[in-house]
């Protein structure tokens, strides 16, 4: 979702935008490491090329129809350096062009969708697209790029201060899962099309080495370990929540206590628990997601 | 005088095997007009491709007398001239004053000396009005146009234009012979258009399975090879 | 599209107009952290706030409705937030949240409607914004509307065959098949516009045009601009 101006706090914003721009800096002197210079027009095309993509139609359900977002789809077939710079080329022109998300905030949301959400993205594809589990890692990662960049666009605004009923949240939260189901399994579809005009389109994982994936990995632990932070600044929505997922009553007494509680115990500091069980559940999510994309996999069987 | 584009025994294999060219001789004087027909797939573009470097064959391919090699490549693509059969392609600045200007500035001009000349090579085209407007809010026949002065303003000695009449109406078609008449600088026209070759050419090559099948007029080269769309012959 | 008035305004002419691009981001950048840093309270503000931005539209000599019809288009957005906020008890941040996003939104309207986008782009890249970043961006919008033309001529295609009946499952692989499509041809634009830049000499580097001069008016702009705002979010 694209914040606009207004929303957020300064002290939100400004963080965000400090944090965005040497990234994105960094992003883009990497994408112009690895590409050579004639994929600067390849890059801009297939920013045009997403935008347009969200014009074609996926029947969802009765009536319903969802549309490519396209960080993972980016980050499988330029790599996921030039995938953030194509996304935030995208954000930018969405901003300046469409009015679709503000401006002082564009750090905000080129953080969000154009940073988090590919890295998130591209993280199981990373991990698992060598073994066998290659469209199941495709899903995931779609599912996982949407809930992380709508995850943290909620946090952003909890924490400055949007009042937030659980029952929007409740709402809000559910509809970016399905946001998320949605995204990966048209993305799947996507890289299975286009591999069947060209494979080489779609990269080999193996093209970046191990040192990527530490940072990815690290970048992504950095991300949930801060997510929980800021979420922790509204408790009651968050623990509603887990209440309201039955994790409180219905689940084993050796879950009941980590989950509900929020907390590990045997930890020393507050912060840290916190964080472990986020990354508890972050891990849960991932297995989930994983395994239904394996699930869905298999029911294509082609 | 020695022609301005000499090709010898020109061959070139496509990465997945197919021989796309199969030993091209070619030659073009200078102010000469030559038609290149041949069937889709015959090899006309390829060949064409070769004439600046784009892609690298065997055999030799000389440009006013420099044979063309990596060291060669930008002083011939000052020499030789594209127009490609996509202007969407060509066109790929945001602006037209900014594409026509692209190639001067890539020959080394100030942005200033770019522009003048841009402009000047926009009013020998009629295209002058469209300067600040951006490309995709031109007519299929004004991109044409605009695409020619970006190629014009680097002052070439040798034009290719790879199916110039490519969704253009009959109107545009007519400027468009106008327009190359009143140039000085050899042309080859890569055209399924017989009539479009009929108007300018004084020489026709015929192309098949990536060798020069005959060479002739432009009626005899058509009649040979019955490259006609009457039905009834 | 409706983005296309917005080009056309870019391309009039105005006082709002002339100004050099860096000053104009200057001006709205101290226009909206002044907004985002106004406490919710603070009515006579945004009315000031308001007036500030009345007055800019009027040098930019742009028609106010088709101005403020454009920049409401946020406004379901905030409405929803504000409903909320609203209901949560909170009546003055509500009315806030919705004013803040529509003045931010309008203002930076006015910034596009008065700057043609390859000004902006270089007034970016000469306030530090990396080079990649920007020719990326000057790519896609060159062939945003290209490509989305393609993909709504694919859709139409589409919607003709639609009375054959086919389920959900099948309608969803052909809208798949259809992103595979407009990939390929998307990548093999962008190997043609390759080819077309060697063709025509280049070698490497992208050169950007003559950057604009940054004027003693252009200098005043910014000045007044920053003053007001900063006024306008101190005194009231």
């Amino acid at each position: 979702m694209h914040i606009p101006d207004g929303f957020l706090g300064p002290a939100v914003w400004a963080t965000l935008d400090l944090v965005s721009v040497p990234a994105v800096g960094l992003l883009a002197r990497k994408a112009q490491r690895d590409l050579e210079d004639r994929k600067i027009p390849l890059l801009g095309v297939m920013g045009a090329f997403v935008f347009a993509a969200q014009m074609i139609n996926f029947p969802v359900g009765p009536g319903t129809t969802g549309h490519l977002v396209g960080g993972t789809l980016l980050a499988v077939t330029l790599g996921p350096a030039a995938a953030a710079v194509v996304m935030t080329a995208i954000l930018a022109i969405q901003a300046f062009v469409f009015q679709d998300g503000g401006i002082v905030v564009l750090g905000a949301n080129v953080f969000n969708m154009a940073i988090a959400s590919v890295l998130a993205g591209y993280l199981p594809y990373r991990l698992w697209a060598g073994s066998g589990w290659r469209s199941a890692a495709i899903f995931a990662g779609g599912v996982l790029s949407v809930l992380t960049s709508a995850c943290l666009a909620l946090a952003q605004l909890l924490i400055s201060g949007v009042p937030m009923p659980r029952r929007l949240m409740l709402v809000s939260l559910g509809l970016f899962l399905v946001s998320g189901l949605i995204e990966g399994a048209v993305t799947l579809a996507a890289v299975r099309a286009i591999e069947r005009l060209n494979p080489v389109w779609i990269r080999s994982p193996k093209d970046s080495g191990s040192r990527v994936l530490g940072a990815v990995a690290i970048a992504a632990v950095t991300l949930v370990a801060g997510g929980v932070l800021i979420a922790s600044a509204a408790p009651d929505g968050i623990w509603s929540l887990v209440g309201k997922l039955g994790l409180t009553a219905q689940t084993a007494p050796w879950l009941h206590a980590p989950l509900a509680d929020y907390q590990v115990n045997g930890l020393e500091s507050a912060w840290l628990r916190k964080a472990t069980a986020g990354l508890f559940g972050l891990v849960l999510v991932y297995v989930a997601c994983f395994l239904t994309g394996k699930f869905i996999a298999r029911q294509r069987s082609i | 005088m020695s022609p301005v584009i000499q090709v010898r025994g020109l061959r070139y294999r496509y990465p997945d095997g197919t021989q796309a060219l199969d030993g091209v001789d070619f030659h073009l004087d200078a102010g000469e007009c030559v038609a290149l027909f041949g069937a889709n797939g015959s090899g006309k573009t390829t060949f064409v491709l070769h004439l600046n470097g784009l892609l690298d064959g065997e055999g030799s391919v000389e440009v006013c007398g420099m044979p063309v090699t990596k060291d060669t490549f930008v002083k011939v693509r000052a020499k030789v001239g594209i127009v490609f059969q996509d202007s969407d392609e060509q066109l790929f600045m945001p602006t037209v004053l900014e594409d026509v200007a692209f190639g001067p500035v890539n020959l080394g001009l100030s942005p200033q000396k770019a522009a003048e000349r841009a402009c000047a090579a926009l009013e020998k085209v009629g295209a002058a009005g469209a300067i600040h407007k951006a490309p995709y809010h031109l007519s299929s026949g004004e991109k044409r146009r605009v695409a020619l002065a970006g190629v014009l303003v680097m002052n070439p000695d040798v034009l290719v234009l790879d199916e110039p009449t490519t969704s253009l109406d009959p109107p545009g078609q007519r400027d468009l012979v106008k327009l190359l008449r009143g140039l000085p600088q050899a042309k080859l026209l890569v055209t399924h258009d017989v009539e479009f070759a009929r108007a300018l050419a004084t020489r026709a090559v015929f192309f098949e399975r990536g060798r020069v099948a005959g060479e002739g007029t432009v009626n005899e080269i058509v009649q040979r090879f019955s490259w006609s769309r009457a039905l009834d012959e | 599209m409706h983005h296309v008035v917005v080009e056309r305004w870019s391309r009039r002419s105005s006082p709002l107009h002339a100004r050099d691009a860096r000053a104009k981001l200057g001006a709205l950048l101290a226009f909206l952290v002044a907004i985002s840093t106004t406490p919710p309270q603070a009515a006579r503000a945004f009315v000031a706030y308001s007036a500030l931005l009345a007055v800019a539209i009027v040098s930019a000599r742009l028609p106010f409705q088709g101005l403020l019809g454009r920049a409401a288009l946020v406004l379901p957005l905030s409405a929803t937030f504000a409903a909320v906020t609203w209901w949560s008890g909170d009546p003055a941040r509500a009315i806030a949240l919705a004013v803040k996003s529509f003045i931010s939104g309008l203002a930076a309207l006015l910034l596009v409607a008065t700057t043609p986008l390859t000004q902006l782009l270089n007034a970016l890249e000469s306030l530090g914004v990396p080079r990649p970043l920007i020719l990326v961006v000057q790519f896609l919008y060159r062939y945003l509307f290209v490509i989305s033309e393609q993909a709504q001529h694919m859709r139409l295609a589409a919607r003709c065959r639609q009375g054959l009946g086919l389920d959900r499952r099948s309608r969803f692989y052909a809208a798949a098949g259809a992103l595979g499509v407009l990939f390929a041809r998307s990548w093999e634009r962008a190997d043609g516009i390759y080819r077309a830049m060697l063709a025509r000499g280049f070698s490497g580097r992208f050169s950007p045009l003559a950057p604009a001069r940054f004027g003693a008016r252009d200098f005043a702009f910014l000045c007044a601009a920053v003053a007001a705002s900063t006024a306008i979010r101190l005194a009231l």
